[in-house]
């Protein structure tokens, strides 16, 4: 598996218990939206974010926050984060 | 922050303020009580001839005194404290382990696990008035001003 899929697949299983689209979360791709497409809501999208914290040992900010919406931007984020460390 | 400012900041009145004294607060907690009048409107239907207090006005005296005293607190050491603060509750989930009856006081106590964008989670425990545990579990919420 490639460090994209794998790091796809550890944040499918991150975002699991706060999805309420089944059908969005098995189809779930680099263009999934956390909101729009998988329906979690805001207090919930802040457990993604302090889990993906816990799991990638780092820090996210406001900024990062606001950014990470989709799959796609949430790997960019964990990316430069853990560049960063 | 003093402890009567905390409660003058609640968006709350009668009859759904459910927080007479914050004891004590600080970064990581607070802790607070509440007497159940037994003229409170809910006691004649919940239940019929049985007076007990119903599980959902136990959580909520434990998301006020826990969740929102707590982050007014919280949110005074950061910004101004003339502005109006938003509140929304976004998740309980607690245990009843004993009844409260009519003109029953009980302590409630709450310990941070973290207050991150906003969002305010918390361990949440009530007590009755002779120690016994009540109920406990985790209430959310977002506040911001």
């Amino acid at each position: 598996m490639s460090d994209k899929a794998q790091m796809i697949s550890e944040l499918k299983e991150i975002v699991k218990p706060y999805i309420q689209d089944e059908e969005a979360f098995e189809n779930l791709h680099e263009d999934t939206n956390f909101i729009t497409d998988l329906k979690i809501n805001s207090a919930n999208l802040i457990d993604v974010i302090l889990d993906v914290e816990d799991k990638y040992d780092i820090e996210l900010d406001n900024d990062s926050m606001d950014k990470m919406l989709s799959v796609k931007a949430a790997l960019e984020v964990i990316k430069t984060k853990i560049s960063e460390k | 922050m003093a402890h009567e400012e905390i409660i003058a900041k609640l968006p709350y009145q009668h009859p759904f303020l459910f927080v007479d004294e914050i004891l004590a607060v600080d970064e990581n907690g607070i802790s607070g009580s509440y007497t159940y009048k037994a003229t409170r409107d809910f006691y004649k239907g919940h239940f019929k001839n049985n007076p007990v207090t119903p599980g959902v006005i136990l959580t909520e005296t434990m998301a006020q005194i826990g969740l929102v005293s707590f982050g007014i607190y919280l949110l005074s050491k950061s910004s101004n404290a003339e502005s109006e603060i938003k509140i929304a509750l976004t998740s309980s989930e607690i245990d009843f382990f004993k009844p409260v009856f009519p003109s029953e006081k009980v302590i409630v106590k709450s310990q941070k696990e973290y207050f991150r964008f906003n969002k305010l989670k918390c361990k949440v425990e009530m007590f009755n008035e002779i120690g016994e545990l009540v109920c406990r579990g985790k209430i959310a919420g977002m506040m911001q001003e």
